[in-house]
């Protein structure tokens, strides 16, 4: 009988032939037991560059066997899946709120998913813009992993099974039977630097943006950030065990707008928004401090993410990869005041991390103050508390569905 | 030499009265006038940068109070939540003085009271919510 590809599970040796055609040098399961033997070398991908610059990618490859990640930042395509447990009588739920935010509840009986971009019923939105967005779904997700008390509510049309029509409770987090975030879309892979061209401030989601380009905004860890750090994404796919908001979480599948043919640079690194991922984690087993619910003035709710992903060192490309620092990645500078909204994909031009993070840049002649809207110091914790994680035997997670990507091949140098 | 931001309220009975530039006549100060705001007939704002011997500034404190005018140390106004911020930098694109800054070693933002004017932007800039305070221009 023939077993359909889809249907079998990789084993790691099959994998080592199979993934994206991926030269496995050094094998999931060697690595493994490096780290259930407390054996393994884990370093940050802060620390990578100078290793590889000292050592050389071939060196680096030898020595090092798995490179920590870190980001911390506005994710907005991130939600949580709540499931409250029957009530006495059952209510068959089709709309519940919580804290007076609205999940969505189009689906089993007390299950409902809050998204993080909802706003509160009866918020004054923008009516006088720029409105503040108090207070939304990333809120509520904080603060039911703050473990406070939140008000739910529900209300059902009734049914011979279901009958009750309206329920209402104060809960925390330990009252929910499950309480799983799924973010769809995470940990983009690099990102737009913003900048405003017209002659009024903006209000963005990219935060306040003043008139004739006086500022640039830009969100990404750089040399930290995730899938940077494995630009091709073979090591990361259905199954990689990551940091999730202080849990132990995995990525799921790609996530939402996953555009892996952008535009790369001869180092193979994406010079635009690119790979995304989408992840899933207990709740429960979350720490306030790696999540934040987020307002921004004009646009609207958020919730602030924190993600670690590590990256064994598989063969020699991936130690030039994590061994790449923030002068070796550009983005691209978009105008927020008409280009964006727009949608009409000009760009302005191109600043790498090390400019951007040097608090002011030279652009179009002119210098331009930079501000991130990510958080460093986070992203750095987070990949050094993985790295605690892996030294204490946090195991690496052999992923079952590569992300879809394209080949490394002669049009990227590996310098 | 020593810096210091205040906020004056000068009241409608005081508000056409010189009394600033005593400021510099009798106390030796250096003032710089950072925002000005005059509600006729009714109230006048002015925030001040002094710059004197702590001593000056003191005694020049206790003169502008003598005059009947409100002050009002802008270093107390803003407070930041450190349990709340996450330092990801938002407010430091809208900071008019610099109170609010990266430092580039640690990517940390440094919050410097003493320069902080009070004017309130980082309130709207802070996406969670870290800022609080009565500020010159809001509330």
């Amino acid at each position: 009988m023939r077993i359909p590809a889809f249907m079998t599970v990789h084993t790691h040796q099959e994998r080592e032939h199979t993934m994206s055609g991926v030269e496995i040098k050094k094998s999931y399961e060697e690595i493994n037991k490096k780290i259930e033997e407390g054996k393994a070398v884990v370093v940050t991908a802060e620390e990578m560059p100078e290793i590889v610059a000292r050592e050389g990618a071939d060196g680096a490859f030898k020595k090092v066997d798995v490179v920590t990640t870190g980001t911390f930042g506005a994710m907005c395509s991130s939600g949580a899946f709540l499931n409250f447990g029957h009530t006495r009588p059952r209510i068959k739920a089709s709309k519940v709120w919580l804290n007076n935010v609205e999940a969505y509840a189009g689906i089993a009986a007390v299950d409902c998913y809050i998204g993080a971009t909802q706003v509160r019923e009866n918020d004054p939105l923008n009516m006088v813009h720029p409105g503040r967005f108090k207070y939304g779904g990333g809120h509520v997700i904080e603060d039911l992993i703050a473990r406070k008390r939140v008000k739910l509510k529900a209300v059902g049309y009734g049914t011979d099974c279901y009958p009750l029509k309206e329920y209402e409770a104060e809960i925390t987090i330990d009252d929910l039977r499950d309480a799983i975030l799924f973010n769809p879309r995470n940990a983009y892979q690099n990102y737009n630097c913003a900048v405003n061209l017209s002659g009024k401030t903006i209000y963005t989601y990219m935060g306040i943006l003043k008139p004739d380009m006086v500022n640039a905004a830009y969100s990404s860890a750089g040399q930290l950030s995730p899938l940077l750090n494995d630009p091709f994404y073979w090591s990361i796919g259905t199954g990689t065990r990551i940091f999730l908001c202080g849990a132990a979480g995995s990525v799921v599948y790609s996530g939402t707008q996953h555009a892996p043919g952008a535009k790369r640079g001869r180092n193979g690194i994406p010079r635009e928004g690119s790979g995304t991922i989408s992840v899933i984690g207990n709740m429960k087993e979350m720490d306030r401090r790696f999540i934040r619910g987020a307002s921004f003035t004009g646009y609207g709710c958020s919730l602030m993410v924190g993600i670690g992903i590590p990256i064994p060192v598989l063969n020699k490309d991936m130690a030039y990869f994590t061994g790449r620092s923030d002068k070796d990645i550009f983005c691209q500078v978009v105008d927020y005041g008409s280009d964006y909204p727009s949608n009409n994909g000009r760009t302005l031009g191109e600043v790498s991390y090390t400019e951007l993070k040097s608090g002011r840049i030279e652009f179009m002649g002119k210098t331009i103050e930079t501000a991130p809207l990510s958080s460093y110091p986070m992203a750095r914790m987070i990949a050094q508390t993985l790295k605690e994680w892996i030294m204490k035997g946090f195991t690496l997670g052999v992923p079952q569905t590569p992300l879809p990507t394209v080949p490394y091949g002669r049009q990227h140098e590996t310098g | 030499m020593k810096s210091k931001n205040v906020l004056l309220i000068f009241e409608r009975k005081i508000m056409y009265k010189p009394i600033i530039y005593r400021l510099a006549r009798d106390f030796d100060i250096i003032f710089n006038v950072l925002e000005a705001k005059i509600l006729p007939k009714l109230e006048g704002r002015l925030i001040l940068e002094l710059h004197g011997t702590e001593e000056s500034i003191q005694k020049s404190i206790d003169y502008l109070i003598g005059e009947g005018v409100q002050v009002q140390t802008l270093a107390d106004k803003i407070v930041r939540d450190d349990e709340r911020c996450v330092h990801c930098g938002a407010c430091t694109s809208v900071c008019r003085v610099d109170a609010l800054s990266i430092n580039r070693t640690t990517m940390e933002v440094d919050f410097d009271h003493e320069v902080c004017v009070a004017c309130g932007l980082c309130k709207i800039a802070c996406p969670v919510n870290a800022m609080s305070g009565a500020s010159i221009d809001l509330d």
